[in-house]
């Protein structure tokens, strides 16, 4: 029976070391869960901290046992936060909106209608997909400034609507749609347009709300173009305000007030993120890149 | 190797949360695989049969039961102890690696006294590889195999260490109809060259009736007949069995049995005892009547209305229905040698006897019966 | 025929406008800006033509502290990054309770504003006469003395901007890699179980074959957006980098154009253009290096 002995002993190291992997595993992911929580949780705490709580503070405290909304009205108050919200809405909402109607029309073209040259054009959007945005901003910052456009929407919003990946990645949805639904739609008369907006679109809501929804992402966070384009704070979105508030905001040492800006600026994002995360990493596991 | 299961059984919990009873996938398996032989096991889909494999190969734990091979109780004994050669249903060839290479990966696992040098490994895989005649492909990718050939390759490295159970899961459903039989065939052959026990899970009867030593049936977890292919074609021990069994399937029709004597409608069709000879009460019960069970004749008992006659050649199929019928149609075959013109709204069978089952409406359990 | 032909122009014509006003002709422009000497863009006048812009940048100690800067960063994150999303992947695929709250909280910095969550990280790493900050408090547990991680030696700023960075890679990678794990088919671990593989040999041999095209992907493009740090340095920095010796290449770019030290598009051409060959060069090596341990199904 020496064989018996032998198998329960392999029993019990595997299920030993399967259990303790586990555990392993479990601490591991959760280590990591605290890092990318942690300042998630230290800007709300450092938000609701008094001033002078704060500043008192030599050794930071994990909680306050007196929170106060004080920062939130100076982050309103002291510097234009509403401003920069404002003027971030009105950017990502009329370059999303924009960026949509010509994505869908020449995704439209290239899925659905045959015209001469259409592989060729293709072909050289595909190959757009991989020019680095900064070798182009240089360009479209001297050409915004000699059309007297910084500081004004339209020179913000122009260079930003162009999307060569969401044309490719609505051009394969759209793609998928059967020939047999145009032919019969062709039948009963539907125009090509009507059939774009009646059947296409309908059909493939699914990724245009992703697209729409990392355009949001895209526009929410920029930074580099804002910042090349705008010095006059009326224009500023909030990743400029932001830093505009670190650097001459506050008196600079008014840390809670600045990370009262930074939470009021991170939640309509985080918001759709927690409503949308199914779609949002869908969308970005089939092809987003960041930056 | 024998393999003996024990009250074997394993249950995975609802996954409607309305409903808070455990499926039963494999329900209180008894039996004994003598070794050396090759076993189909045969249900439709969802009886459990692949959980019974997962089982016997250690990728799942019973809920309870034993599993012993020979004399070693394997019960809680992780799958890479075990020493069984599985193919899956697709195979699961490494994409990445060469055919030489998947064979040789078993092999490759061995370590401390029983690891093997590289010519040793080459050599054993390509021995593996000409069993199943595939040695000239051994630098091929999987992705440029037929699927005859990667069902090869599985076999092979399957077998490359020479397991103490060969398992084989639907190995033939991914194949086209002619690589079907000819890979069954095949099996079979290798089963025997290498006299490895084998256990092959499938839902085509017809495949585990051709080439397997014992055949298990089951339905919903439950094992419902073991025996040789032909034991159990000839004997159903129940309505299920002797309907899953046979192509085409047995005809079922509803009937009764009234003073010793067995009625489809008004049809007397025999005259029956029970097999000790004495009289079977009065019952309503279902009658089977296995295709080839019926010989045209002109004063036969069985009346059917006729639909059509198809001509296959070899033997003709004349498909009927009857009201008492449970099938939408009956067929039976009868050999074509015959000539008979059928023609008619009607035709008339006598029906032979060792072809009927009769079962019990209640329990679906065949009834024995001698016919006078 | 023709008028077919007309109709697809027409739909494609927003996006040929928008793409040659603001891609395809500033392309050609940045190469023509990057070989103008001595541009001035109030008089739109130049010199004359030659390389002497791409000599400048190149001996412009700012652009040498960026490149070196930019380099540090590559070798730093893209290795660690990616090896901890592997780990962690490979940990958020072997386990079932949790998963699907880990992955959201994993991904939550993906959606977060980088210039936003910067500031949160130099409050955590910046040392006042107020406070020593959170994370030297902790260094201190361990019997470290406090440092300035903001303001102070070059190395401490270099880790918390590669930290930062990791930090803000981490979630793209993740995902991506967690989806190749997912899409690994559960038999083909059956398999090299019954037959008695070790973890490691399955991770080795199985696992790491089957992602690599994913694997490899994020490297090149974690390489590519290494290579074009710049918002998490201001972040972490302010937008005087230069200062801070704590600029990106692509900092030095947009610094050349606008700013204090701006009104010069013709260097930031020649700097951007040389960035762009650097990561046209890294990538190309990486693609060769891929063609030999990469497994395309």
């Amino acid at each position: 029976m020496s064989t018996q002995t032998d198998y329960k002993k392999i029993e019990k190291s595997a299920r030993l070391r399967s259990r303790s992997i586990s555990t392993v595993t479990y601490i591991l992911l959760t280590i990591w869960a605290v890092i990318v929580l942690f300042p998630f949780y230290w800007m709300l705490l450092t938000s609701v901290k008094s001033y002078n709580a704060y500043n008192s503070e030599y050794i930071p405290k994990f909680f306050t046992l007196t929170p106060t909304l004080q920062n939130y009205v100076d982050a309103f108050t002291t510097v234009p936060l509403a401003d920069y919200f404002l003027n971030t809405v009105i950017f990502t909402v009329v370059t999303t909106a924009v960026m949509l109607v010509v994505t869908v029309l020449a995704a439209f073209a290239f899925a659905r209608l045959d015209f001469r040259g259409k592989d060729l054009v293709f072909t050289l959007f595909l190959a757009l997909m991989m020019i680095p945005s900064e070798l182009v901003v240089i360009t479209n910052f001297v050409t915004i400034t000699e059309l007297d456009l910084r500081n004004t929407f339209m020179g913000l919003i122009l260079p930003s609507v162009t999307s060569v990946f969401y044309i490719y990645l609505l051009r394969e949805n759209f793609a998928q749609i059967p020939d047999e639904l145009y032919y019969a739609a062709k039948v009963d008369g539907t125009s090509d347009f009507k059939y774009l907006t009646k059947v296409m679109i309908p059909i493939c809501r699914p990724t245009i709300i992703t697209i729409t929804i990392l355009k949001v992402i895209e526009c929410w966070n920029s930074y580099v173009w804002p910042r090349l384009i705008t010095d006059d704070e009326a224009y500023f979105l909030v990743s400029n305000g932001i830093q505009e508030i670190r650097e001459n905001g506050f008196g600079r040492e008014n840390i809670p007030a600045m990370m009262a800006a930074v939470v009021v600026i991170s939640v309509p994002l985080i918001i759709i993120f927690l409503i949308f995360h199914k779609k949002i990493m869908e969308g970005v596991a089939r092809g987003g890149t960041k930056g | 190797m024998k393999i003996t299961l024990k009250n074997l059984t394993k249950k995975f919990p609802s996954r409607n949360k309305k409903v808070r009873e455990d499926v039963i996938a494999v329900n209180d398996f008894n039996f004994e695989i003598p070794d050396g032989k090759l076993i189909g096991l045969l249900g439709p889909s969802g009886c459990g049969k692949s959980t019974a494999l997962n089982l016997l190969c250690g990728l799942q734990k019973p809920t309870s039961g034993q599993i012993l091979f020979g004399e070693d109780d394997v019960t809680d004994l992780p799958a890479e102890n075990r020493g069984v050669g599985m193919v899956f249903q697709n195979y699961a060839l490494y994409p990445h690696l060469t055919v030489k290479k998947n064979i040789m990966f078993p092999l490759e696992n061995l370590r401390g006294k029983d690891k093997l040098s590289k010519e040793v490994m080459e050599a054993k895989a390509l021995e593996a590889a000409k069993l199943v005649q595939i040695d000239e492909l051994m630098d091929r990718k999987p992705s440029e195999l037929s699927g005859g050939q990667q069902q090869r390759v599985a076999i092979a490295r399957a077998l490359v260490k020479m397991p103490r159970v060969l398992l084989l899961d639907e190995p033939l459903s991914n194949l086209d109809a002619r690589l079907r039989l000819q890979t069954r065939e095949e099996i079979r052959r290798i089963q025997k060259e290498t006299g490895i026990t084998t256990i092959f899970v499938t839902h085509d009867q017809e495949e585990a009736m051709s080439i397997s030593d014992i055949i298990v049936v089951m339905e919903t977890g439950r094992i419902q007949q073991i025996g040789k292919p032909q034991e159990v074609y000839d004997n159903p021990v129940n309505l299920f069995v002797a309907k899953f069994l046979g192509t085409p399937p047995i005809n079922v029709f509803s009937g009764r049995i009234e003073n010793g004597s067995l009625f489809i409608g008004t049809d007397k069709i025999l005259n029956v005892k029970s097999a000790d000879g004495t009289s079977l009460a009065d019952q309503p019960v279902t009658i089977g009547i296995r295709p080839e069970g019926f010989v045209l004749s002109d004063d036969g008992a069985l009346t059917l209305n006729l639909t059509e006659v198809e001509v296959m050649g070899r033997d003709i199929t004349v498909v009927s229905t009857h009201p008492e019928s449970q099938n939408v149609e009956i067929r039976s075959i009868i050999s074509s040698e015959n000539h008979v013109e059928i023609t008619g709204d009607t035709v008339k069978f006598a029906i032979k006897p060792h072809k009927v089952h009769i079962f019990s409406v209640e329990t679906g359990q065949r009834i024995e019966f001698t016919a006078e | 025929m023709d008028n077919r032909n007309n109709k697809a122009w027409l739909y494609l014509l927003p996006a040929i406008l928008f793409l040659g006003c603001f891609m395809v002709y500033p392309l050609i422009d940045v190469f023509i800006y990057s070989f103008e000497e001595g541009y001035n863009s109030a008089s739109q006048t130049y010199f004359g033509v030659g390389l002497y812009n791409y000599s400048y940048v190149l001996h412009d100690p700012y652009f040498l502290q960026a490149v070196k800067n930019t380099f540090i960063l590559v070798i730093f994150t893209v290795p660690v990054s990616t090896g901890l999303a592997l780990l962690i992947s490979v940990g958020l695929n072997s386990i079932r309770p949790l998963k699907e709250l880990y992955q959201t909280v994993y991904f939550l910095p993906y959606v977060t504003n980088t210039l936003a969550v910067g500031l949160v990280f130099m409050i955590l790493f910046k040392k006042t006469p107020y406070s020593d900050g959170l994370i030297n408090l902790i260094l201190n547990i361990f019997g470290m003395a406090p440092v300035d991680f903001i303001d102070g030696p070059y190395w401490a700023k270099m880790f918390v901007l590669c930290f930062y960075t990791v930090w803000v890679v981490m979630p793209f990678k993740i995902l991506i890699l967690t989806s190749a794990l997912a899409s690994v088919k559960q038999d083909y671990y059956n398999a090299a179980r019954i037959d008695g593989t070790s973890r490691m040999r399955m991770f080795t041999r199985i696992t790491l074959p089957m992602i690599s095209p994913s694997l490899f992907y994020l490297i090149i493009t974690g390489f590519i957006g290494a290579f074009k740090a710049y918002s998490d340095a201001v972040a972490l920095f302010g937008t005087d980098l230069n200062a801070a010796e704590m600029n990106t290449i692509v900092g030095y770019v947009y610094d050349m154009l606008y700013g204090n030290s701006g009104g010069y598009p013709s260097y930031a051409s020649a700097a951007a253009i040389i960035l762009f060959a650097i990561v046209l060069t890294i990538t190309c090596i990486n693609l060769l290096i891929s063609k030999k341990h990469v497994h395309y199904s």
